[in-house]
């Protein structure tokens, strides 16, 4: 049977969510398997991490190299070929780092490549079976793959649902001698931070979103004026940004923000992957959309089939109706 | 000669206009005078051969008066520009300064002439009347009439001096002028009428991407459009010299007006200063760079609706609108595309509309079970069908003007009209894609709908989108005479053939907005007109500005899908001026314009207080049927 | 600079349901329009700004069929200099390994300064480029959505992750980006473009001028692969509120009110 590892990421001394997530994936792949967690960084966050993960892993191999500081792909995938053993099988988030790490490694370590999983089946000898999207989330494919030698496997964040096992105290294996010198072609310089907009989003506890659905920039306003009614702002999904009708600061998703608001209307939106991503803690969802088979209905709580060009105003109109007979009904109490 | 000598456009702004005319006919009238006086210098009493006698001396009459008439409005119009400043002679920051110093510059100049001819004249009168020696009959009351009474006293050598003085100064002024015309708006007294009597007579079809080159050789052209100076026509760039800088052009631009960057004025201004700049009269021309980032903006050129204000209102009858597309047409070539327009043009070339929706559901809005109990539409295929009914892309896609087409085919059928739809094979009628210079696709969009007219062999087309009727009457060849829907209920109107329900609500006040294309481009104003007085009981009203003065809606086809810079909606001026001319129903003849102005009814906050509906829309739902 | 730029042609999606055919094995192609994977277009116009910045040629090539040339013409129509097309019989059903693996023999045939490829296409996969750049040794960075030419020696790139935060690199040449849309503004392509390549011609290639060993790639030694194609069961999904326009308005502005979407 393979070695299960999962590559963590942290930030600050704190493992990140993903971490149980891939542990869960880890056990669908097999159940009698314990999977490794793999880190890789510098100094004290580094071994936070490490230690933070003892509750859910049993082991933990902890990869330091003052190179490692600062996530640089190129660099941790040198490191990771050097210290995996043959015909592992890694799980990765499939987020921006997970894209620049994981293919790469797959040809490096000579095991096959499958991305952005959402299901796992399971395994059979050396064929795994696993579920993935095409097209934008409309259809689901399954896909068969060959790890007799090995596979780097990135995980779609959020599909796997983390699982209640036994708990267990794990121990840190520090494998930092393992890895040799590191350069790479590719130097981290900086990051730039986006400019915050006029609206921070993050912070939003009601949000209006739209998406291709509003059609043109000009009916952007319908939106805010919902918004202004509700006492909501207006966030957006890619698309909207693209075509230049919103700032990036409201963009809502996997290479947008992350809000966590308690209510969350979906204007517009299909409902692809990489915007739901960027939504989190759990909100009421309501989804407004042309089209009956939009993904978007899979994971709204409450669904609406209209054009939101006329159902937008008519929503505002009703809402500011029932907060102003709110306000006389308090006055005249 | 109407719009030459006539000066047919120029009482459209009645104050200036009069003025124009006034000054023109003094500078016909004094055409000759002029000539004499220069002969004058040289033969002391010069006559022109027919001119002695009666004809000479009605002539100095007139032109007497004519001189005193033109000193006259030489006066009013400095006047106008220094104490009224009408709004359209402003040159906004971003083109310069302003022109009143040239403008007052010019005006006192003419003004100097007539003033040194009356004066030259004048005191010849004095000092002969001095000296008892026959008086050259000065016309009462007029300049020199006048000059003479205020010189009778004057000593003779003075008189002398005068005479002479003014004899050079004008002379001086005269030869002056002249060298000075060409450099500035006055050349267009010389270029008029050549701009004139070669300006295009057929406004309608838009100007081959090169004259002479037949579409099937399109291919050898190595780079379309407009892209330099040097690309213009000749004919294109005598408009940039005649443009007498009046501003009636930019004053009925709907882009203009809600601050969009274009002002076709300034288009044509700043073409001629560049021409000015680059190609003196002594010294080399310097080399041409591109118009589009040095002296044309891209979304300038972008902003038109090809409404056709400008062209109609010039009165040098200046060509915009094949400027502009020629202008597009090289942007296209360069790729220089707005991604908003991107977007639709590749769904056309894919799926033959807009709105990247499916080919074959082109004629599923004729398929509702409700429409079809009250009509079933034919797919007109080779069948017999004598009427086409070409509905072109939005009506067949957009939800809400596919009533349009419903009750367009309801009337239709109600008048017995054997007639079909396109249906799948229809694909868009190409007429804003070749407006906005993608003069390729247009072809391959008109070659196959040309091929699908043709095969099923039908007499006559008829439509409810002008943008397609204007399509198919100048921009397609060799098919079958096309009417719009308004033309042909205004017919059964006429010969009595269709009753009318009253109107319901007889407090509603209705006013026709009329659609640039049906309107303005194809003259067809009073067709609507007889169709709305003909439903009883329906009061309407005219706007200020309607007929061939209508204000654009905001523009058709690819415009819909073209996000401008503008201080306020197009579409939101025009339902302010319905609702200033005391309507609340709007009703309009063209798909676009519905769409427009519902959009601008919302916009503006003016829902519940005003409506909008499409003639068909309108008369289907008030013929009386007998069922 | 010599760029090379990987493309694909795709369904175009936006407009459609994409429909499963009956035997669940693929989807219904007869109302489909294929076009150039959008991502693809962003990376030629980019490569196209860059070698009118620093001189240079663009290539374009693709692996697939006939029917995937149209996607050639029209980046070449955009102003790409050079199309190739490789395709054999030998090649089809290959995985993503085997399609980097037969871009690293073209790639090596010739030489590159700089590869970009989309950073992903219609199945999501976002492999080819990270692969080819290990299969060649050369740097990589994916989600590019800014270059800048440093010198000939290097480039200085911006990565997009998340919150919209940019990650700037230096990466040496030669190498490879996949390149993430919004990083410029694709110039239009009209029909008239695209009739005056129509005669350009293609080299097709095939696994000899690359000397590919047929059994390496394509179906056979592919190790991972569809196994078939399905809309997924329902899960309880959305409660959709039907009936009148205004009584679906009161529903929904009573249930947001409850969830606190009422400030």
């Amino acid at each position: 049977m393979p070695r299960i590892f999962t590559y963590i990421a942290h930030k600050a001394g704190v493992a990140d969510d993903s971490a149980a997530e891939l542990a869960a994936a880890a056990q669908k792949i097999d159940a009698t398997e314990s999977p490794i967690a793999i880190l890789t960084g510098w100094g004290s966050d580094l071994d936070a991490a490490c230690n933070s993960l003892r509750a859910l892993y049993a082991e933990i191999w902890k990869v330091a190299n003052e190179s490692l500081a600062y996530p640089n792909a190129e660099l941790v995938r040198q490191a990771l070929v050097a210290v995996l053993p043959p015909g592992s099988v890694l799980l990765v988030p499939h987020d921006h780092f997970g894209l620049d790490l994981s293919p790469g490694l797959s040809i490096k370590t000579n095991s096959c490549f499958v991305s952005d999983v959402v299901d796992i089946e399971g395994l059979q000898g050396t064929a795994l079976k696993v579920v993935r999207q095409e097209f934008g989330g409309q259809l689901s494919t399954h896909v068969r793959c060959d790890i007799s030698s090995g596979a780097v496997i990135t995980i779609r964040p959020g599909a796997f649902k983390p699982q209640e096992s036994a708990p267990v105290v794990g121990r840190v294996a520090d494998k930092s001698s393992e890895i040799g010198s590191l350069s790479a072609r590719r130097r981290y310089l900086e990051t730039v931070v986006a400019e915050a907009g006029d609206v921070d989003i993050a912070k939003q506890t009601v949000l209006v979103s739209v998406g291709r659905g509003i059609q043109e920039q000009g009916n952007v306003a319908i939106a805010q004026e919902l918004a202004d009614a509700m006492g909501a702002a207006v966030s957006c999904s890619r698309p909207v940004v693209d075509a230049k009708w919103m700032p990036k600061s409201r963009q809502v998703g996997t290479s947008g923000k992350t809000v966590k608001p308690k209510v969350y209307l979906a204007c517009g939106i299909s409902g692809a992957f990489q915007h739901l991503a960027g939504i989190k803690g759990n909100p009421f969802i309501v989804a407004i959309n042309k089209n009956p088979k939009a993904p978007i209905f899979q994971v709204a709580d409450v669904g609406i089939v209209a054009d939101i060009l006329e159902f937008l105003p008519e929503l505002t109109n009703k809402i500011r109706e029932v907060r102003a007979g709110k306000t006389t009904a308090a006055h005249a109490s | 000669m109407q719009f030459w000598l006539g000066q047919w456009k120029h009482p459209r702004y009645p104050t200036a206009g009069i003025l124009h005319i006034l000054i023109f006919a003094g500078f016909i009238l004094l055409a000759s005078r002029a000539f004499a006086v220069l002969v004058l210098g040289v033969t002391d009493n010069f006559v022109f051969p027919t001119f002695s006698g009666r004809l000479g001396h009605t002539y100095g009459i007139v032109r007497d008066y004519a001189a005193t008439v033109v000193f006259l409005c030489m006066v009013i119009a400095a006047t106008r520009r220094l104490v009224f400043r009408p709004a359209r002679y402003a040159v906004p920051a971003k083109f310069g300064k302003a022109h009143t110093a040239d403008a007052i510059f010019l005006l006192a100049l003419i003004a100097i002439l007539m003033l040194a001819d009356s004066l030259f004249e004048a005191s010849k009168a004095a000092a002969n009347l001095q000296q008892q020696q026959p008086v050259e009959f000065l016309a009462v009351l007029s300049l020199p009439w006048m000059l003479k009474s205020a010189l009778s006293s004057t000593p003779i050598p003075v008189l002398q001096n005068v005479h002479l003085g003014s004899y050079f100064l004008h002379e001086i002024t005269f030869f002056f002028l002249l060298c000075y015309r060409p450099f500035g708006i006055q050349f267009h007294v010389e270029t008029s009428l050549f701009s004139i009597y070669f300006s295009k007579l057929d406004r309608e079809a838009l100007k081959p991407v090169r004259w002479g080159v037949p579409d099937e050789r399109i291919d050898e052209v190595k780079s379309l459009g407009v892209k330099t100076f040097e690309d213009f026509t000749w004919k294109h760039m005598l408009d940039f010299y005649s443009c007498a800088d009046c501003g009636r052009c930019s004053d009925q631009c709907p882009a203009n007006a809600v601050g969009r960057p274009l002002s076709p004025r300034f288009l044509t201004i700043k073409a001629r200063d560049y021409v000015f700049r680059h190609y003196p009269v002594l010294g080399s021309a310097t080399n041409s760079k591109p118009l589009i980032g040095e002296l044309y903006s891209e979304d300038e050129i972008w902003s038109c609706t090809t409404c056709g204000a400008c062209e109609q209102e010039c009165p040098l009858l200046v060509e915009y609108i094949d400027k502009i597309v020629d202008l597009r047409r090289g942007m296209m070539d360069d790729g220089n595309v707005p991604q908003s327009i991107q977007k639709p043009l590749k769904a056309l070339e894919s799926r033959g509309n807009p709105y990247g929706k499916l080919g074959k559901k082109r004629a599923d809005w004729t398929k509702s079970e409700e429409f079809r109990k009250a009509c079933n539409v034919k797919i007109a295929d080779g069948n017999g069908v004598n009427t086409l009914f070409f509905v072109d892309s939005i009506t067949s896609y957009d939800d809400r003007i596919q009533s349009i087409g419903r009750a367009t085919a309801k009337i239709l059928d109600h008048f017995g009209e054997n007639f079909g739809i396109l249906g799948p094979e229809e694909k868009d009628s190409g007429h804003e894609v070749r407006r906005f210079g993608e003069e390729t696709l247009f072809m391959a969009l008109r070659e196959h709908n040309v091929e699908a007219i043709q095969s099923c062999a039908v007499r006559i087309i008829v439509t409810a989108d002008p943008h397609a009727y204007n399509a198919l009457k100048h921009d397609y060849k060799d098919v079958p005479p096309v009417e719009h829907i308004s033309q042909l209920i205004s017919r059964e109107v006429k010969a009595g053939k269709i009753k009318f329900n009253p109107i319901k609500n007889e407090m509603d006040v209705y006013t026709y907005h009329d659609p640039c294309y049906l309107g303005r481009h194809n003259h067809i104003y009073d067709e609507p007109r007889n169709v709305l007085d003909a439903v009883p009981g329906l009061k309407r009203v005219e706007m200020s500005r309607c007929r061939e003065r209508s204000f654009c809606c905001g523009g058709g086809g690819l415009m819909l899908f073209y996000e401008p810079k503008e201080d306020q909606r197009i579409g939101v001026r025009r339902v302010q001026m319905a609702a200033e001319a005391g309507a609340n129903v709007i009703v309009t003849a063209c798909p676009f314009c519905m769409v427009n102005i519902e959009d601008a009814i919302k916009v503006a906050g003016m829902e519940g207080k005003m409506t909008a509906i499409d003639l068909a829309e309108l008369v289907d739902q008030q013929i009386a049927r007998d069922n | 600079m010599e760029i090379l730029v990987c493309v694909k042609r795709v369904p175009d999606t936006s407009e459609n349901e994409i429909q499963l055919n009956s035997s669940g094995t693929g989807i219904e192609t007869d109302d489909l329009v294929y076009s150039i994977n959008e991502p693809d277009n962003y990376a030629v116009e980019e490569a196209l700004q860059i070698v009118s910045k620093v001189g240079g040629k663009v290539t374009v090539v693709t692996i697939g069929g006939e029917d995937d040339e149209e996607v050639l013409r029209r980046e070449m129509a955009m102003g790409a200099h050079h199309g190739v097309l490789i395709s054999d019989q030998a090649f089809s059903g290959s995985d993503g390994r085997s399609l980097a693996a037969i871009l690293k023999a073209f790639v090596q045939k010739a030489h590159y300064d700089l590869i970009l490829c989309g950073v992903q296409a219609d199945d999501g996969a976002a492999q080819v480029g990270g692969m080819l750049a290990a299969m060649l040794d050369y740097p990589f960075a994916s989600l590019v959505n800014s270059i800048e030419v440093a010198d000939v020696e290097k480039l200085k790139v911006s990565r997009e992750i998340e919150g919209g935060n940019k990650e700037i690199h230096e990466i040496d040449l030669p190498c490879v980006l996949s390149i993430q849309t919004g990083i410029n503004e694709p110039r239009y392509v009209g029909m008239r473009g695209i009739r005056q390549v129509a005669s350009v011609p293609i080299p097709t290639l095939g696994p000899a001028d690359l000397d590919i060993d047929p059994r390496t790639v394509g179906k056979g030694a592919a190790k991972v692969g569809r196994v078939d194609y399905f809309i997924p069961a329902f899960g309880k999904g959305a409660e959709m509120l039907q009936g009148k326009r205004e009584d679906i308005v009161d529903r929904l502005v009573e249930l947001v009110a409850a969830k606190g979407g009422l400030n």
